[in-house]
């Protein structure tokens, strides 16, 4: 996450966000940009010329990657190819998983790496140990979207803010970079002093890692408003107010809903790293991954794991989903 | 018609130079009466687009002066330009709505405006559900409907295919004859330039000036089978060797 260092006089180039945000643009299933483009263009694709010039809205390579592909492809090979192959690949998963556990590891070592029906058996299937997982993952979807709600109205409002004069950017946007590039564990114990050891600084260790992609779309979002539309603007003198409220911002939604997806992600991650130094209170999923691993309970550790992830998963879908709500009507990103 | 009285715009004198220090335009006069409607030709770089920014306010001139009577002015981009999410009526709308139009007059005076360019029936549709020609008449459409004085067209039909241009002159020089606003249209076409205009200014580039200037004495509305007339021809001719003088 603190791979971007694009530090580099952010405010001189328009461009310069779509370099800064590029490299958090990772949500959770992690492909590059460029994958993407076979599946814009899908049937569904016939999109305005001038959607071609934001390049950025496409470059949300997780969305167009998971979600475009099972519409577009079901639609033109209808096969039994495009069925089964998912279920294939599931299947030569599951496969490699057994191989490792039975062949790989001597049976004194397994439990680094116990069988599928064996973490199904001991911690899916019975309720005791499945129960406080789920409740542990209740608390910390809590503190995710907590975090996630937060960082959105910040990262909007501070774009915002920012697109309304270049010297405002100038002079914002570097704490917006540094706040990205300060590494989270650092910081811990003075989050800890300032905010308890318990619910609130989960929160805000979340907001720390989502705020920044939000910022950086959406303002990108603001800025990149054609300059044709702002002449139809100036033409009727038109208000700041209006402006921002009826050009500005609505232009700006796909980019926005970009941010969200990215943050959405990140800001799961950053609720499950709070949990594990944040330990006051209920258990998050975080804690219990901890509590796991140190007492060797390495099936709940695997159900636990892949019940986060599943829960990451879930999260982008549903801001997937609510970007098509929102936009899909009229741009090519809401669509995918 | 070109004798008319009033003055819609009108520039004197008129220079333009970008901070790069480019002179995109050197003492232009300009007159365009009420009710005439002037088509501006030249190869590009000539400031013709520098020419209606400033006519429209966009910008502002570095010498010179240029004045409108006033009151709205309307604005057809090179693109369409309308807001994607907004439907064909709340687009046509829009330049109401920023006046603080209430919302019933100008839903009203919208679908009358729609009705003009002839696309009543896809009020409620989204722009991309729309071809290029219909989006170009969607934001003559929103033009129009401020009823103005004084009409400015930057190249509107030049990224229409030859069918859809030749069909959009027409149902444009048609409105003209039924609104009877005046017009500055910015084209790089001669044939549309004379078959729309009661008077064709040639421009030159480096720096853009005026170097010609044409009468056309047809009468509008003019049918489609002017632009095959022999008038009409030595017209274009006569223009177009304007054009290519100029070019040598």
């Amino acid at each position: 996450m603190t791979t971007n260092t694009p530090a580099a006089t952010p405010a001189d180039a328009p461009t310069a966000h779509a370099t800064t945000a590029a490299p958090v643009a990772v949500g959770p299933s992690g492909e590059p940009s460029a994958a993407s483009e076979p599946a814009v263009t899908g049937p569904g694709a016939a999109a305005p010329a001038h959607e071609a010039k934001t390049p950025v809205h496409r470059s949300d390579a997780a969305t167009v990657e998971t979600f475009p592909t099972a519409e577009s492809s079901v639609r033109t090979r209808r096969g039994p190819v495009a069925l089964f192959a998912p279920i294939g690949s599931l299947a030569v998963a599951f496969g490699l998983w057994y191989a490792v556990s039975y062949l790989l590891l001597a049976p004194a070592r397994r439990f680094l790496v116990p069988p599928p029906h064996q973490v199904l058996q001991v911690a899916v299937l019975d309720w005791t140990h499945l129960q406080p997982m789920l409740q542990a993952l209740a608390l910390t979807a809590q503190v995710a979207l907590a975090g996630l709600a937060i960082a959105a109205a910040l990262g909007i409002t501070g774009a915002v803010v920012m697109s309304r004069a270049r010297w405002l950017e100038r002079s914002l946007y570097p704490y917006a970079v540094i706040l990205q590039t300060v590494p989270i564990l650092a910081i811990v114990p003075l989050i800890g002093l300032w905010f308890g050891f318990g619910f609130t600084s989960r929160v805000v260790v979340c907001v720390l890692i989502a705020l920044f992609p939000m910022i950086a779309n959406t303002l990108f979002g603001l800025q990149s408003v054609d300059r044709a539309h702002h002449d139809l603007f100036t033409l009727q003198k038109a208000s700041r107010w209006d402006r921002l409220r009826k050009l500005e911002l609505p232009a700006a939604l796909p980019a926005v809903f970009t941010g969200l997806r990215t943050s959405s992600g990140l800001s799961v991650i950053g609720a499950i790293v709070g949990d594990m130094f944040f330990k006051q209170g209920a258990a998050g999923i975080g804690t219990l991954l901890d509590v796991y691993r140190s007492r060797l309970q390495s099936e709940d550790l695997f159900a636990a794991i892949i019940l986060a992830s599943l829960f990451g998963v879930a999260v982008f879908a549903l801001f997937t989903f609510l970007s098509r709500l929102a936009i899909g009507s009229w741009h090519a990103s809401g669509r995918s | 018609m070109a004798t008319a009285v009033q003055t819609a715009l009108s520039f004197v004198a008129v220079d333009k130079r970008f901070d790069s220090g480019t002179t995109a335009l050197s003492s232009v006069d300009l007159r365009v009466g009420a009710g005439e409607f002037v088509a501006v030709v030249g190869p590009s770089g000539c400031g013709k687009s520098t020419l209606l920014r400033l006519a429209a306010g966009l910008d502002a001139p570095s010498a010179g002066e240029i004045s409108t009577p006033g009151g709205d002015v309307g604005y057809v981009f090179q693109d369409a330009t309308l807001l994607p999410w907004r439907s064909v009526l709340a687009n046509v709308a829009l330049p109401a709505e920023l006046a603080g139009r209430p919302k019933a007059e100008r839903h009203e005076r919208a679908m009358d405006a729609i009705r003009l360019v002839g696309l009543d029936g896809f009020e409620k549709q989204l722009p991309r559900q729309l071809s290029g020609g219909m989006r170009m008449r969607v934001s003559l459409a929103r033009a129009l409907m401020m009823s103005p004085a004084l009409f400015l067209f930057d190249e509107p039909f030049g990224a229409l295919d030859e069918m859809t241009r030749l069909r959009m002159q027409e149902e444009l020089q048609r409105i003209f004859a039924e609104t009877g606003f005046a017009g500055l249209f910015i084209t790089h076409s001669v044939t549309e330039a004379v078959f729309l205009a009661n008077r064709v200014v040639v421009m030159s580039a480096r720096p853009g000036r005026i170097t010609a200037e044409f009468e056309v004495p047809f009468a509008h509305p003019r049918p489609a089978s002017l632009r095959y007339a022999p008038e009409f021809a030595a017209i274009a001719g006569a223009v177009s060797e304007a054009l290519r003088g100029d070019a040598q």
